[in-house]
């Protein structure tokens, strides 16, 4: 046994303390933050099969022209459950409330959050918003808005668009307390030495999201609500024959909407940051501009909303000023890109599957940046808004930057959050294969957006049907490599091979200086911070 | 961790930022019969941002706290007021 090692050193890990409680009490009244974490994983797996089973039907209609599997009005009530399911429910608050629960706390040498049962409330308000989600399926039939339930369309559907709007409502809530939560942890629980300089950087990615958690999501509130009147009470903010303004609903739901998308990428930003330096075994290229650049990008996502909307009629002054400011945040992001290719190089890189997702992370989140830009410039999102570009940049971007760190993240903590190990070898099966089929499956929507295949439609022209069908096999393989990466996970989790070792990968953090699994409280003794984090002899 | 020392607002003050409340209330709504165009929106702002910062300051007792929940508080301030002014870029530009 090595000093690397945490076994018989007489503690009992979180997974054996149950607080005296019983079956599954022992984790629905769980307020340790680790509990909480898991949670939130197990509710987010259950939700990610629906909404990935909706994208493969989705797929499998545009295999071929015309009516394959399903309707027109099918059509569109899967694409907005889809985005429904996988925005609110996934991405909004997969990171932060899977991995930032579980690692925050032991990053900044804390006990636990600092309003725990806060953060079991959370958990309980996504659930009960997930169920208002999933009500929208049933009765008068499935929304059929988009996910982004623009208006008038919808105050005037007659589909169960309201449950629906009201689940994404309550789950603004859940978001909230837990940026408010970790805020407050990060501000008054650092242990002694932990300056703010000195803290891990996916500690400083949470920051960054806390914040926009806090400040953004009531807009979303309010605007949904203001949606609910026009629709229950007639009262017609967005409705032009009253007065209204449709222009006015977009400009609201995308000043939350778009900071959402870095509540998305921020901290999936921070867990590329923490596998890169581990396994590259190099210090960190530039923390404080990392730093900065995570805080910049924070601060300037909120002026970029209006580049969803260039197409709608806004005045020239708003469109030129959105355009500059979209041009901006991808000045900070490309920071954050150098730095990690910095971090890699001459680095001493081993490759196993944390480093081959956040490797591949950067190819992906590359590809979807840049494309970024093509529709944040008026003239040429002129030719693409609103076609399969759009849904390649989004998933390139969303799907390439939040589930590539997310699948990095569970390889990298999944030793310590279970004590146990997945298979090496079917991680790397699953990861090539899923990598391949991502690229087959987004990267036609590129070409097809370019010569003029609309989004959000069940029925295309014949000329686009080679590249659909390239696209659809895509998807079959990704689900090939995602079936396999999950078989291989949940098989571990349950019966993988059982390690002690505290720090399996060579990491610097505090979470790799702990018991394997954390004990109850993390800590015996609040640690001294004495040096920075992320150095490498 | 107790590092602030708590301040006893009395009761009176409470009561007059109250009265003030209501005074400002009052104005918010007799100015929509006054014909202020653009500048509508822009005065409806005004006045429910000083009753905000009532409030903030003295119901949420901000300025007796720390300098840094100040500054925090007026940085939010500045954000929104922002995001507020970017939209009506279009709206005024329109």
């Amino acid at each position: 046994m090595t000093s690397n090692d945490s076994e018989n050193k007489g503690y009992k890990s979180y997974l054996e303390e149950d607080g005296g409680r019983k079956g599954i009490f022992k984790w629905i009244l769980s307020t340790d933050h680790k509990r909480i974490a898991l949670l939130y994983l197990y509710s987010m797996m259950v939700w990610f099969t629906v909404g990935v089973v909706l994208g493969l039907l989705m797929k499998l209609e545009l295999i071929a022209p015309g009516q394959t599997i399903m309707g027109p009005q099918s059509y569109n009530a899967t694409f907005t459950v889809h985005g429904v399911i996988m925005i609110f429910l996934i991405v909004i608050p997969g990171l932060p409330a899977v991995f930032g629960n579980f690692m925050l706390p032991i990053q900044i040498g804390a006990k636990d959050v600092a309003f725990p049962r806060l953060n079991l409330l959370s958990w309980y308000i996504y659930v009960l918003g997930s169920i208002l989600v999933i009500l929208s399926l049933f009765g008068n039939g499935p929304p059929d808005t988009g996910w982004t339930f623009y208006a008038p369309y919808s105050f005037k559907t007659g589909t169960n668009m309201l449950p629906a709007a009201l689940g994404a409502f309550v789950l603004g809530f859940s978001s909230i307390l837990t940026g408010l939560n970790f805020i407050v942890t990060i501000h008054r629980m650092r242990a002694p030495g932990m300056t703010w300089f000195k803290m891990p950087l996916f500690t400083w990615t949470l920051y960054g999201t806390g914040w926009i958690q806090l400040l953004a999501t009531p807009i979303i509130g309010i605007t949904l609500l203001m949606v609910a009147g026009d629709r229950i009470l007639g009262i017609g903010f967005f409705d032009p024959a009253k007065g209204g303004d449709p222009l006015l609903y977009q400009h609201l739901f995308w000043i939350y909407s778009h900071p959402a998308v870095y509540i998305m990428i921020l901290p999936a930003m921070g867990v590329i940051s923490e596998i890169i330096p581990t396994f590259s075994k190099k210090t960190i290229f530039g923390y404080k501009a990392i730093v900065l650049s995570t805080l910049a990008i924070a601060f300037v996502g909120y002026f970029v909303w209006g580049h969803h909307m260039f197409t709608s009629g806004m005045s020239g002054t708003a469109l030129y000023t959105f355009s500059i400011l979209t041009f901006l945040v991808a000045i900070p992001s490309a920071i954050k890109v150098f730095n990690w290719i910095s971090t890699m190089h001459q680095g001493s890189i081993s490759t196993d599957i944390p480093f081959l997702w956040a490797a591949s992370f950067i190819f992906v989140f590359l590809i979807g940046g840049l494309t970024g830009l093509v529709v944040g410039a008026l003239a040429t999102d002129v030719h693409l808004h609103d076609t399969a570009f759009v849904v390649a940049h989004f998933h390139f971007i969303v799907f390439g930057g939040v589930g590539f760190a997310f699948f990095g993240a569970i390889h990298y903590w999944f030793p310590k959050i279970f004590g146990r190990m997945y298979d090496k070898s079917w991680a790397k099966t699953g990861w090539i294969i899923f990598f391949v089929g991502f690229v087959t499956l987004y990267g036609p929507m590129f070409y097809l957006g370019m010569i003029g295949m609309p989004r959000r439609y069940f029925d295309y022209l014949d000329e686009f049907h080679g590249p659909n069908i390239v696209s659809t096999l895509g998807a079959l393989v990704m689900i090939a490599g995602l079936l396999i990466i999950l078989t291989n996970l949940i098989k571990a989790a349950r019966h993988g091979e059982k390690t002690t070792e505290m720090n399996p990968w060579g990491g610097t953090n505090l979470e790799w200086q702990i018991p394997t699994p954390p004990p109850l409280e993390n800590f015996d003794e609040i640690p001294v911070i004495e040096k920075a984090t992320y150095k490498y002899d | 961790m107790s590092d602030t020392s708590h301040h006893i607002v009395p009761y009176s003050t409470y009561g007059l930022i109250l009265l003030l409340l209501l005074v400002l209330t009052g104005t918010s709504v007799a100015v929509t019969q006054i014909e202020l165009t653009k500048w509508s929106t822009a005065v409806a702002l005004l006045l429910a941002g000083t009753k905000s910062a009532f409030v903030l300051a003295i119901f949420m007792h901000l300025k007796f706290d720390q300098k840094i929940f100040r500054i925090m508080a007026v940085l939010i301030i500045l954000l929104l007021a922002s995001v507020i002014i970017i939209t009506f870029l279009d709206y005024a530009f329109r």
